[in-house]
């Protein structure tokens, strides 16, 4: 199912990969770090806050549940807000479902836990480059970048709370959306896809203004993709070629046909 | 030591968990049409530009309500998104953004 290592292509999207999750680890790092200061002072023991982490492993669920709890509000609204926040990880896995298909039921049910926004945009960006899957890539991505880091920094936070200067003077809270606007970029090799980026963003602005971020957050990336599929297709690439993309590689038909799934990606034939 | 909080834990984790695997374990996913694969294909750089816009320009004004605000750090965001479609490297762009959010908090900016 995984890709040949020895292929000289995947080395050279693994390394890539590799950048990529440490700049994702630092920015999980901080931003759990961040959750584990703010759950100290909502008043979680070091148990509840990584219990969090471990189980829920939903950042801005986490954050919300912070506000929840330190006002005291009751449970149901907090596992609505988290259902509402959430419903965002059905698409990365919808997205993402036809190319691990082949894959054994118990491996897609230990993927599926991790899947973050995070996770999802390191393996869509790491296949996007290969042309294939690659599962080795969807771990390190996933754990090595997202999971390990963000439960230690949690534990980090929750614990040495005290003892750090404010967080936000270091610029920490900006981690987070630079972070996700950084791996937008990486998933732009488009004209549909700049303008989904554009649109997605733009939508879910008016929307969360209008309504909320956990609607408007959403909007954003229900409406968005539908809007890029307006215009027609093109390569007007806003990331630099890489080592690892300097071959061409037929997007579309890696995902639309995912019965070759791990077989080397053939030249355009759509 | 408390550990009421577990509890709400894996009320989040039943919530959170089915989102994440109900397509990647239901059969037959793969033969959506190629409209239906490419619609899932922008989910991803629309969600999280959604994301990072939301986070950026939108802030808590008085009485709860949600304003547009422009402060430096949608300046530290567009750094670390220039870089990062520049260079091609998040963990560069990322540095140069939060560095510059915190030069500027560190000069009273912001």
């Amino acid at each position: 199912m995984t890709a040949d290592p020895s292929a000289p292509d995947l080395a050279a999207a693994r390394r890539q990969l590799l950048l990529d999750t440490l700049g994702i680890a630092v920015s999980v790092a901080g931003f759990g770090f961040v959750f584990g200061l703010a759950a100290r002072n909502a008043g979680y023991s070091p148990i509840e806050a990584s219990a969090m982490s471990v189980f829920a492993f939903a950042g801005a669920a986490q954050f919300a549940a912070v506000g929840y709890v330190a006002a005291g509000l009751p449970w149901i609204p907090i596992v609505i807000l988290t259902f509402a926040l959430n419903a965002r990880h059905l698409l990365y896995s919808a997205s993402l479902a036809p190319r691990l298909r082949e894959l054994p039921f118990a491996r897609r049910a230990a993927m599926a836990h991790v899947l973050t926004d995070e996770a999802f945009a390191l393996a869509a960006a790491h296949f996007h480059r290969l042309g294939r899957v690659d599962v080795t890539g969807y771990w390190i991505g996933a754990i090595v970048g997202v999971f390990i880091p963000w439960n230690l920094a949690t534990l980090a936070g929750v614990l040495l709370g005290g003892v750090l200067p404010d967080p936000t003077a270091l610029g920490l809270d900006v981690v987070f959306p630079a972070a996700m606007a950084g791996l937008a970029a990486g998933l732009v090799t488009g004209r549909r896809e700049l303008v989904a980026a554009g649109s997605g963003a733009a939508i879910g602005v008016v929307c969360t203004l209008a309504v909320g971020p956990s609607v408007g957050i959403v909007a954003g990336g229900l409406i968005g993709p539908l809007v890029g599929m307006t215009v027609p297709a093109g390569t007007t690439h806003l990331v630099a070629e890489s080592d690892a993309s300097a071959h061409a590689i037929d997007i579309e038909r890696a995902i639309t046909d995912v019965g070759e799934i791990g077989d080397p990606p053939r030249g355009a034939d759509r | 030591m408390s550990t009421e909080l577990v509890l709400l834990a894996l009320l989040m984790l039943a919530v959170t968990y089915p989102s994440r695997a109900v397509p990647l374990l239901a059969p037959g996913i793969e033969r959506l049409p190629p409209r239906a694969l490419l619609y899932l294909r922008l989910v991803g750089p629309a969600i999280l530009a959604s994301l990072a816009a939301a986070n950026t320009l939108v802030g808590q004004g008085s009485g709860g309500t949600q304003q547009l605000y422009v402060g430096v750090e949608g300046i530290g965001v567009l750094v670390c998104l220039g870089l990062t479609a520049w260079r091609r490297n998040l963990f560069l762009g990322l540095v140069a953004g939060i560095g510059l959010v915190a030069v500027a908090r560190a000069a009273g900016i912001g």
